[in-house]
């Protein structure tokens, strides 16, 4: 039992699975079909991968094991030079309580027919984010281990907190210089080897960090040995097309503060209609412009 | 050739003293709201959106996106619109206004969209779209950011004989005019795909807009109500500055403008006619009649029979009886109810689920700023249009 780690460190030599819907490929693949991506796709595309690919590294939360320390709040504020929870007030939990700027994660109570249940809440990681699709300087960006992470070029339009279905990004409205504050799954860490903050700090192991596909098995593996412990569910797999973030529950996600409504279409694919004619527009109106001018066009 | 020179000089501070009175009641109500607005406007940038709007984290855009961007552009849907019927139709008759509309759609860009400015967060970023920091090439702001460049440009290439005629350089107004056709049928393309990106903005966020204004075809429905929003304000525009202006026109202007809004009203009613239809058709196809028996079916219906198939009747009546009066309420309404629609989507039907006390109202900074960014855009129109030949004859 005490194999059980924090961490899946190396797949279990299954093949590809079908599971996963949208790897790293496809999402580039999808993200890349901009308006001048169209015409400009080799010059300011990424760069076709060679050797092997990356998968999307998440995070499976279990909320029947959490017990609401606020471990990964503790955690979460020192990994990121926030101001420290005070972990001890337990009356914190009468209110259901959203991330802020200075506080990218948080735990919340949640009273259910199951008796108490304990759900953190931070940026759920998205496969095809509506917030990287809708940033116009890329400062909201996808890394290919998975975190969604800001950078200072941003203009602060605030069009990803617009677009965001899990209302996760939060913009310091009272600085004159602000910045958008949320989760960046740790990637300073990631990137090196590391792990997330809030996973290493979780003392009851309610936190699982792994690629996707791994994540995904174990989530599967856990309810078929406990099914009755279980509401038969994996909340992230398939959610607007799959998030790195994974939850399992045992009651139904509606009870515990989850919008369940929200399908699993990307959110990005619902512009590309709109993305893919424009190159058509700018092309074809223009003739026909012209061609109306000139049949229209009086003898003087 | 010093002599030209001393005389342009001459001519420019001279131009640039006040004409007509001062004290009128346009001026006395107007101005005390562009001093406070521009005051406003400090406060703002030096102690943030949080000090100056009600804007949240739940709600992340107001009126200044709402109202100055998404509906001032709408609003300024005219100039395409008629150039359109000038200088591709060569529809000869409305030749007429089609300066006014030009320049009152250059100068919605400059305003209102520039209002943009003032909810950008990081304001000091702004040009990072432009220069590459970097390009965001799948993102329908990209897009529609870069075309709001272009527009303006093609806009002021548009209305530039006009400056070169007010200046008398008459080689140059042969120049710029040879320019008009190009750049009206470039400013066109670019209307078309950033009247209708403006609603592909908003399209990701799906979850968190009300059925009832969520379909795929939100892009057709922004382009379509851009046509009747533009015409509406032209014939708004028009009818006031035919009244306040009226020295600069003869008997026969007048009587043809009079015409010429006759038509534009029975266009409306046409384009009007057409949006409610595709509206009608997203309710079947989507069976949206579901929704219909609550608050928010309630509003709905309020916006699409009261705002869109209301004036588009009033538009009709009016454009057969020639009753300008009821084709001015019409253009209004029509116009309202552009507003509606717009604020729909960025702050009303958006997060509809959300109590009323975590909804968003403007905050009286807002609004003031708002004003005085549409005072201001009327003090400049009134400023061009009484030197330059905007509305009076050309030489």
């Amino acid at each position: 039992m005490h194999s059980m780690d924090r961490v899946i460190k190396k797949r279990k030599g299954i093949k590809k699975s079908t599971d996963i819907k949208i790897g790293r490929r496809d999402f580039f693949r999808l993200t890349g079909s901009g308006v001048f991506g169209f015409m400009l796709c080799n010059l300011f595309g990424p760069k076709k991968s060679q050797g092997a690919e990356k998968e999307f590294y998440g995070v499976l939360c279990d909320t029947t094991r959490c017990i609401g320390c606020r471990a990964c709040e503790f955690a979460c504020a020192e990994a990121n030079n926030h101001p420290s929870p005070d972990t001890e007030d337990k009356n914190i939990f009468d209110k259901k309580r959203d991330t802020t700027v200075k506080q990218w994660t948080v735990v919340n109570r949640y009273k259910t027919r199951a008796g108490d249940v304990f759900v953190k809440r931070q940026c759920m990681h998205c496969a095809l984010p509506a917030c990287v699709s809708a940033c116009l300087v890329k400062a909201m960006r996808k890394r290919e281990e998975g975190p969604v992470t800001w950078d200072k070029n941003c203009m602060g339009c605030r069009l990803c907190m617009f677009s965001c279905p899990f209302d996760i990004p939060k913009f310091e409205y009272e600085s004159a210089y602000p910045t958008i504050e949320k989760c960046s799954m740790c990637w300073d860490r990631i990137k090196v080897g590391g792990y997330p903050a809030c996973v290493m700090a979780c003392p009851q192991e309610a936190l699982l960090f792994g690629t996707k596909r791994d994540l995904i098995e174990e989530a599967r593996t856990r309810i078929y040995k406990h099914p009755s412990k279980y509401y038969h569910y994996i909340f992230g797999e398939h959610e607007v097309g799959g998030t790195c973030w994974l939850y399992l529950s045992s009651v139904p996600f509606e009870e515990i503060g989850f919008r369940t409504d929200m399908g699993n279409t990307p959110l990005p694919e619902y512009t590309t209609g709109f993305l893919y004619s424009v190159p058509f527009v700018l092309v074809l109106w223009p003739l026909f412009l012209l061609a109306v001018n000139r049949i229209t066009k009086r003898e003087d | 050739m010093m002599e030209a020179e001393i005389n342009l000089k001459r001519f420019l501070l001279n131009e640039l003293k006040p004409k007509g009175k001062i004290f009128t009641v346009f001026n006395v109500v107007t101005l005390p709201i562009i001093i406070a607005g521009a005051f406003l406007i400090f406060y703002r940038i030096f102690y943030g959106l949080g000090a100056t709007t009600n804007l949240s984290q739940s709600f992340p855009w107001g009126i200044w996106i709402g109202f100055d961007v998404m509906t001032g552009v709408a609003f300024a849907g005219g100039a395409y619109v008629l150039t359109f019927v000038v200088y591709i139709l060569n529809a000869k008759k409305y030749h007429l206004i089609i300066r006014a509309t030009v320049l009152n759609g250059f100068l919605a860009y400059v305003f209102y969209a520039g209002a943009i400015f003032l909810d950008l967060g990081r304001w000091w970023n702004i040009l990072n779209p432009l220069i590459g920091n970097h390009f965001g090439v799948n993102s329908v702001l990209f897009l529609v950011a870069w075309h709001f460049l272009l527009y303006m440009i093609a806009e002021f290439i548009e209305f530039s004989p006009v400056i070169a005629e007010w200046l008398n350089l008459q080689k140059a107004k042969k120049v710029l005019s040879a320019l008009t056709v190009g750049t009206v049928i470039f400013g066109i393309t670019l209307s078309t795909l950033h009247q209708s990106g403006l609603g592909a903005l908003v399209m990701m966020a799906k979850p968190n807009i009300h059925p009832l204004w969520y379909t795929e075809f939100i892009p057709i429905l922004f382009f379509v109500s851009s046509i009747f929003a533009g015409l509406s304000m032209v014939i708004v525009e028009s009818s006031i500055s035919h009244k306040v202006f009226s020295e600069q026109l003869n008997e026969e202007h007048k009587k043809e403008v009079d015409d010429i809004i006759l038509s534009l009203s029975r266009a409306c009613a046409g384009a009007l006619f057409g949006y409610f239809f595709l509206k009608l058709l997203v309710f079947i196809h989507g069976k949206h009649w579901v929704y219909i028996f609550s608050g928010m079916g309630l509003w709905y219906m309020v916006e699409v029979i009261g705002f869109v198939l209301f004036p588009c009747f009033l538009f009709l009546n009016g454009g057969r009886y020639r009753n300008l009066k009821v084709v001015r309420v019409a253009a209004v309404l029509s116009m309202v109810g552009i507003i509606i629609n717009r604020f729909n989507y960025v702050f009303i039907a958006y997060k509809w689920y959300l109590p009323l006390s975590e909804r968003y109202f403007p905050s009286i900074s807002e609004i003031v700023i708002t004003l005085a960014i549409v005072f201001a855009e009327i003090w400049v129109f009134r400023w061009i249009v009484n030197r330059m030949p905007v509305l009076r004859e050309s030489t």
